[in-house]
């Protein structure tokens, strides 16, 4: 066999894996997320696993999660973090997977209807929405599966 | 299940919060203001009908340096818009050849209360106004002259020079003329409204976190009784339809125009929830 036809076969192997993949494994849209009956939601949302790294970024960044505007992590040297919502230090002992991704998709829901903190993936949203966000979450499903992977790790 | 157990314990403890808020650190300062020998009433009883019992002024919750600055009107920034707006009393302008002085002579004597009645009814256009539009009907319909534009340096210098003759009296609306009663209904929905993709309401902000630090900034109960009010961030008077519209910005929704109705009502409720709070204006705010 040539090594031409050996890359050949590699190649196209390599292009069936990639292939399936996008075909079985899609993120599921904000609509059609679905919680479970104690509140969590156990699938995933993004075809990609979480990376806690990813995470760590959406939760500092103003323009992404901007979750430390409103929580504190302390191993997080980021400046200026808030105390409207409760220290995320040990989250991932006090919650189950499936509840950290729920929290953060739609907290009316897995939490209750009048906390303050906003749905990351969800079109539940307020009135008059800037005109260029109608119809968009404020974190991919991609980002909320980082948080999470992100939330997980911290324990105490 | 042990997720349910653990579950049910913290929305416990989350619904527990907000009474919790009352002693958690972060409350406003214990402090007492007096601006030129005049006493500022900082803390007020809420009126009937108040979600609060106690009314704190902004200047509560900011830092020591930023309160000094307020406290001694050599140091306040804001009072150069203050003597801005006292010069422009009597600049001639408009077809009738009038300035304010023309018809008010004494401004310290003869707007002295009037910044802290305002917004007020308007029998001729049906609806409230605040000291910005009072002060374009006097010149559309007494000097013969073009309304200023929203924000322009003129108009935050004479409203913060009316109001600040009122300085250090309490803030009080009549609700009883016209259909103030509707605007403030109408004002009291938005408040409690969720606005844009961070659905977000007034009160999520300033009533059920007051106290609480978002990011920098010490969250307050949101009082309008020192604007126009001088923000160091900005190195400018700003206005309370500014304000508003950069809070409402901030949920990530399309914002109403500067003295629509909708600002309008939401300027006579929020007023409101600041009655008995003295006027501070220009306060001083990071
Ligand atoms: C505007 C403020 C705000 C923002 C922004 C915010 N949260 Fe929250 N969050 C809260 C509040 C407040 C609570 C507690 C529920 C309540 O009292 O309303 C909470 C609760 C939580 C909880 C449950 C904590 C526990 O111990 O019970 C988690 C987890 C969480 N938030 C994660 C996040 C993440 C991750 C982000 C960013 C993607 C974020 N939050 C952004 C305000 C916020
Ligand atoms: C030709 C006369 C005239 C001129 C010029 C004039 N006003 Fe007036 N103004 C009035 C009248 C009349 C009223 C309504 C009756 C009253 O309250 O005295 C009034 C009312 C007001 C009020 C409300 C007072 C209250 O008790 O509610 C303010 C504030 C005011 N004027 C500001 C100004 C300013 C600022 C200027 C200059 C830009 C100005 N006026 C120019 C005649 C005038
Ligand atoms: C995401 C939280 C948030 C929301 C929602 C919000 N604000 Fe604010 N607001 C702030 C922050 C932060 C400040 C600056 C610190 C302070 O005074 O609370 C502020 C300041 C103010 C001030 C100035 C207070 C002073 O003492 O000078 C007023 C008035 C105000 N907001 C009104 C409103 C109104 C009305 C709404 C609803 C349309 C609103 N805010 C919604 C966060 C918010």
């Amino acid at each position: 066999m040539t090594s031409t036809l050996r890359a050949l076969i590699v190649a196209s192997g390599f292009g069936a894996v990639a292939l399936a993949g996008s075909a079985m494994a899609q993120d599921v849209k904000p609509e059609a997320v679905a919680f479970s009956d104690s509140g969590g939601i156990e699938t995933p949302v993004a075809a990609q696993a979480g990376s806690a790294e990813a995470g760590q970024k959406v939760l500092t960044d103003r323009k992404l999660g901007n979750c430390v505007a409103c929580h504190q992590v302390s191993t997080l040297d980021a400046p200026f973090q808030g105390n409207v919502g409760p220290s995320l230090d040990g989250v991932g002992d006090r919650y189950e997977p499936d509840m950290l991704r729920a929290i953060v998709v739609n907290p009316k829901k897995a939490l209750y209807d009048g906390t303050i903190m906003p749905g990351f993936y969800t079109l539940d949203v307020g009135k008059h929405v800037r005109e260029d966000l109608v119809g968009k979450t404020i974190l991919s499903a991609q980002q909320v599966e980082d948080v999470v992977a992100y939330l997980q790790t911290l324990k105490e | 299940m042990k997720t349910k157990v653990i579950l049910a314990a913290s929305v416990l403890a989350l619904f527990s919060s907000p009474a919790m808020l009352v002693t958690a650190y972060g409350d406003p300062a214990e402090a007492e203001l007096s601006i030129d020998g005049e006493k500022i009433a900082v803390t007020a009883a809420a009126p009937e009908g108040h979600p609060f019992d106690t009314l704190y002024s902004g200047w509560l919750y900011r830092e020591p340096e930023t309160r000094a600055l307020e406290e001694d009107s050599f140091e306040n920034p804001g009072m150069f818009g203050v003597e801005q707006g006292a010069e422009l009393w009597s600049v001639v302008e408009g077809s009738a050849g009038k300035s304010c002085e023309s018809c008010h002579a004494n401004p310290e004597e003869d707007m002295k209360g009037v910044g802290a009645s305002y917004p007020k009814w308007d029998a001729d256009s049906k609806r409230p106004i605040n000291i910005e539009l009072q002060i374009d009907k006097c010149r559309e319909e007494n000097m013969g002259a073009e309304p200023y534009k929203f924000d322009a340096p003129q108009q935050k210098a004479l409203t913060a020079f009316i109001k600040h003759q009122s300085l250090g009296m309490p803030v009080k609306l009549d609700l009883s003329e016209g259909e103030m009663q509707k605007w403030w209904d109408q004002g009291k929905e938005m408040y409690y409204t969720r606005t844009g993709q961070l659905n977000l309401s007034c009160s999520n902000c300033h009533e059920d976190h007051s106290g609480n630090m978002i990011r920098a900034d010490h969250l307050s109960q949101g009082q309008v009784n020192g604007f126009p009010t001088y923000r160091l961030k900005q190195s400018a008077l700003v206005s309370v339809h500014n304000r508003f519209r950069g809070c409402i910005r901030d949920t990530r929704a399309e914002f109403p125009k500067a003295f629509s109705d909708d600002l309008m009502a939401l300027e006579t409720y929020v007023t409101w929830r600041g009655s008995g709070l003295s006027v501070e204006t220009p306060a001083v705010r990071q």
